[in-house]
């Protein structure tokens, strides 16, 4: 005969919630101080884990129609026209550094938008890790880095397609893919600065993309030279981080000239902008976080 | 444990803390009981280390949560009064992300998280999403989070507010358990049930401020009669008839709805209903209860 059981099943480790053991107090807090940031980016990446497939796909195909719609099509039309217009490179050549820099900012420009007002507002998920021992330095910086991550694999993917097509005929193109990586951020940290401002849900994100980033992606230079547009309209491309990044993107891939001392300012604009907006980032998440 | 001393909390000219000071022992479970915008989810959130004080001390394991946050909060698990689950992630992984801000290894989480579940009663949700999940399950899975660092001090934020009667008491169960196990817990609710079940002491609160400190039986004694009797004349005449009930017992409160005597004896207080010749539709003898302590100390109006 079985004894009967007096326990409910599953009881006695109900009894006994601590049956494990977890490292102390101190040292949660002293690996969080250290290594706060990537565990905030583990958990960004965990979580895009989950539409991964989604992920790849657009990071294969966005490039892939880009290229062919108008490095090849549109192309074949500009090339016949104007073979000396852009500095004697084929019509692909001179876009695929603007193509890749403008899939930076596009992908920037959607991770630090709805997703931010998600965390602050709709999921809250910021919320959970801030009441953790991590910062809210270090929850602004493993977002950040979990956003980088994301765009470095992405324009590395982007990079590697535009070398198939032939567009990226220097040996120094590779390193196109960090300063288009750049100039996402530079694009990219002061949208979270700013979306991490935004209350309530407004539409202000699709003027954003309406009338900051469609016609930044139109006047920065990515599709005609900068110089072709009347010079009152030359500031859009001077303020805008793609004609920066462009500009120092087809200097690399496929050695348009450029002065050292020009080069030198479309990189500190890109630092600046990505540096000031990171700041301003933080303390619009400290002040938002800490009410 | 905690202590805090003239705690408060200015929001520009609101005060939404003004001034509390309370002290909570290691072990014991301390309950925040006031109306909607009291100031209870400000305190939390000052002793979770979330939030700045505007002045007063405060200290948690010695500890100024202000000067050594990521300490402080290392020692914490703290159940929000919304939850903010990651409803991206599967809900096992919920419990190790959650881990991982505390720098536990993956060898300690993946049994720990395993463990939590089977706490929670999650064990078949283990690999669902949480969006598929109902209210009382979030909230079992918020509070399997935050024992996820093992903590000795567990802040909970209205913990079982929205729930099922059922889904509270197996909340009630666990959170008893823990107590058991030696686990400090803090806990806001307007719930008085909830505070006679789990709190050893409390405090009511009301704008910001402190209106009574003690056990729940302690309150009850200190702040209401030993029973109650309620008696029910008719909407109509509840008013007219409280003018010929004065004197029966110690309080006399008269209610659109019914009339509310504090007496020590309720019967005793019947039977001199019955010799003024007095007939109330229903009457109820019962014992008084924290809610009418409650009541008492932060008023019968509608507070929003």
């Amino acid at each position: 005969m079985t004894e009967p059981r007096t326990t409910v099943p599953g009881d006695e480790l109900a009894l006994r919630p601590y049956r494990l053991h977890a490292h102390a107090p101190e040292v949660s807090a002293s690996r969080a101080r250290r290594f706060g940031t990537w565990y905030y980016a583990e958990h960004v990446l965990r979580s895009m884990r989950s539409y991964r497939w989604t992920l790849l796909a657009s990071s294969v195909g966005t490039p892939v129609v880009y290229l062919f719609a108008l490095g090849v099509g549109l192309a074949t039309l500009v090339d016949q026209k104007s073979a000396e217009a852009f500095g004697g490179v084929s019509y692909l050549a001179f876009i695929a550094p603007a193509l890749l820099a403008s899939a930076a900012i596009m992908t920037a420009a959607t991770e630090f938008t709805y997703p931010v007002m998600d965390g602050f507002k709709w999921r809250r998920v910021y919320y959970g890790p801030h009441a953790s021992p991590l910062g809210t330095e270090q929850i602004v910086n493993g977002h950040v880095l979990a956003i980088t991550l994301r765009l470095l694999a992405s324009t590395v993917i982007y990079f590697l397609i535009i070398a198939a097509f032939g567009a990226s005929p220097s040996p120094a193109g590779v390193l196109v893919v960090p300063v288009a990586v750049l100039t996402g951020l530079a694009f990219g940290l002061p949208l979270l600065a700013y979306a991490a401002g935004v209350e309530d849900d407004r539409g202000q994100f699709p003027l954003v993309m309406r009338f900051v980033v469609t016609p930044l992606f139109l006047f920065s230079g990515t599709f005609f030279p900068l110089e072709t547009l009347p010079l009152f309209l030359r500031w859009i491309g001077w303020i805008s981080p793609l004609w920066h990044g462009t500009e120092l993107g087809r200097a690399l891939t496929y050695g348009y000239e450029l002065p050292g001392w020009l080069a030198l300012v479309h990189g500190i604009v890109l630092v600046v902008l990505a540096v000031v907006g990171l700041y301003l980032a933080r303390s619009v998440f400290a002040r938002r976080l800490g009410r | 444990m905690i202590s805090a001393q003239r705690l408060s909390k200015h929001y520009g000219d609101f005060r939404a803390v003004d001034g509390i000071s309370f002290d909570v022992p290691a072990g014991e479970a301390f309950g925040l009981l006031g109306p909607n915008g009291a100031g209870k989810s400000t305190t939390m959130r000052m002793i979770g280390g979330v939030s700045q004080r505007t002045s007063g001390q405060l200290t948690i394991m010695g500890l100024d949560p202000e000067e050594h946050g990521p300490e402080v909060r290392a020692h914490l698990g703290v159940v929000p009064q919304q939850d903010n689950l990651d409803e991206e992630l599967r809900v096992r992984d919920n419990l190790i992300v959650y881990g991982r801000y505390f720098g536990l290894p993956m060898s300690y989480l993946g049994p720990k998280a395993d463990e939590l579940l089977e706490f929670a009663q999650l064990t078949d949700k283990a690999s669902a999403k949480v969006d598929a999940l109902s209210g009382g399950m979030k909230r079992r899975l918020t509070i399997a989070r935050s024992l996820i660092n093992e903590p000795r001090i567990l802040l909970l934020d209205e913990p079982t507010t929205g729930l099922d009667p059922q889904a509270r008491h197996i909340l009630w169960d666990r959170l008893f358990r823990l107590k058991e196990a030696g686990v400090t817990l803090i806990l806001t609710t307007h719930y008085m049930d909830e505070a006679e079940q789990l709190c050893d002491r409390l405090v009511v609160v009301d704008k910001g401020q402190i209106m009574a400190e003690g056990s729940p039986a302690q309150l009850i004694r200190d702040h209401s009669t030993r029973e109650v009797l309620e008696l029910r004349f008719g909407s109509e005449r509840n008013t007219t008839v409280a003018a010929e009930l004065q004197g029966i017992g110690e309080r006399l409160e008269p209610l659109p709805d019914r009339v509310l005597i504090y007496a020590r004896d309720g019967e005793a207080a019947l039977e001199e209903v019955s010799a003024r010749g007095l007939k109330p539709l229903t009457s109820l003898v019962r014992r008084s209860s924290l809610e009418d302590v409650f009541l008492r100390l932060t008023g019968r109006s509608l507070v929003d």
